[in-house]
């Protein structure tokens, strides 16, 4: 039977069979055809693509250490030589969804291929809409079959290169992605069409969908603070003198981290802000204005907090894209996990 | 943070700001250029007013709250 396109299929180690919880630490492996719900996937595919090979990764081992993870399956994802990257369907399992989202973005910047995954519309792996498409699932596994035939459509026509502007409603969910069109008609005008049909109660159709912004419930309090290692960050671009990271003064990708250790306060000779979006000569006058590095060591010699974590978190935000700061929030989170934090107090200018 | 378990309290004077991009413990603070701080004010007292700034933030973070709350 001739196949024209290859499928890479990822699964975490319970829908690969390898067991639940329990093996959530499994490593990563690769397993020749399909497994678990890609046999289903297989059917759905039909005759045109054939999954070549499944890898899967323990839910733990992927998010205990992303990029590690990422970097490893990549070795076992290359050589099956994909046309088409699947991940999941995961529905609304979080770690999973992460992961799948996480691998998919991997997959599809190093090999250039498109990335598809299925998710319920609360999993946090939606985050990465961006660089994978993204399906909407139910919210459990009962929704295995729809899940599985939206995610073979949308695949089947990524290859074929039939994917249109925004994808059909409920195709995927929308990748936030702005892409230039010619048009008969001016801006001016279609407004207005957009602006008449909303008045008279027709249906009509953005152009600019805004950023809808995250709500999370509010994490538990500090049970003792006397006993809490605080974390310090900051977008207000805090840096050692000079910059020499060169982290950018808006739109920042990303954050760096600078040592506090034996630090009682910081010092104006050592440090400046490095922001586009205020004026810094204060904050350079006396950083402790930005960053409150004094008072906080001056309580934790009073015992009122057990410590100040070792790393200060800095970035400026100034224009930085919703989806970058979402990025670095996530990434800063992590890292304050892995050095147990038990809170973070964030100063923004 | 939130989402991952660890409260997180932010200082910022652009509170509106703050709530519209879904912060839950918000400490209002003293200015744009200096968030715990106060140029205006005579060293000590400066000191003081970012004690009080931060032992709210402090007193933020061992709060249990069940909305975007500002302290």
């Amino acid at each position: 039977m001739f196949r024209r396109y290859r499928v890479v299929h990822y699964l975490n180690q319970f829908f690969a069979g390898f067991g639940g919880e329990n093996h959530a630490s499994l490593e990563p492996v690769s397993i020749p055809g399909p497994a678990g719900p890609g046999r289903l996937l297989q059917d759905a595919l039909g005759e045109e693509a054939e999954i070549v090979l499944t890898v899967a990764c323990g839910d733990d081992r992927y998010s205990a250490d992303p990029d590690a993870a990422a970097q490893e399956l990549m070795k076992l994802i290359q050589p099956g030589r994909p046309d088409l990257f699947i991940a999941g369907p995961a529905f609304n399992a979080g770690r999973y969804g992460e992961a799948c989202g996480h691998i998919g973005r991997e997959v599809g910047r190093t090999l250039g291929i498109p990335a598809v995954s299925g998710m319920a519309d609360e999993n946090p792996g939606l985050a990465y809409r961006k660089d994978v498409y993204i399906v909407p699932t139910s919210e459990s596994a009962r929704g295995m079959n729809a899940a599985l035939g939206g995610i073979s459509r949308l695949g089947l026509k990524l290859v074929h290169g039939e994917v249109s502007r925004r994808g059909e409603p409920a195709e995927f969910f929308s990748r936030g992605l702005r892409k230039n069109v010619r048009t008969e008609r001016i801006g001016a005008q279609r407004a207005l069409d957009v602006l008449l049909a909303k008045i008279q109660g027709r249906p009509y159709d953005t152009e600019l969908e805004l950023p809808k912004f995250d709500r999370v419930p509010p994490a538990p309090p500090i049970k003792e603070l006397a006993k809490a290692r605080i974390a310090v960050v900051t977008t207000g671009g805090l840096v050692p003198k000079g910059n020499p990271d060169g982290l950018p003064s808006t739109k920042a990708s990303t954050y760096a981290r600078y040592s506090l250790g034996g630090l009682e306060r910081l010092d104006a000779k050592a440090y400046e802000a490095h922001h586009g979006g205020y004026s810094t000569q204060e904050v350079n006058q006396d950083p402790n204005r930005l960053v409150p590095l004094d008072i906080l060591r001056e309580r934790e010699r009073e015992g009122r907090i057990a410590g100040i974590l070792d790393q200060l978190y800095t970035f400026a935000g100034c224009s930085t894209y919703y989806e970058s700061a979402v990025e670095i929030g996530r990434e800063i989170a992590l890292d304050l996990r892995n050095r147990e934090a038990d809170a973070a107090l964030i100063t923004s200018a | 943070m939130d989402r991952a378990g660890i409260p997180a309290v932010v200082i910022t004077t652009l509170i509106s700001v703050a709530r519209n991009v879904g912060a839950n413990r918000i400490v209002p603070g003293t200015g744009v250029p200096h968030v715990v701080g106060d140029p205006q004010l005579e060293p000590d007292q400066e000191t003081a007013l970012r004690r009080e700034l931060v032992e709210r933030a402090l007193e933020a973070l061992a709060t249990p709250i069940e909305e975007q709350s500002e302290f």
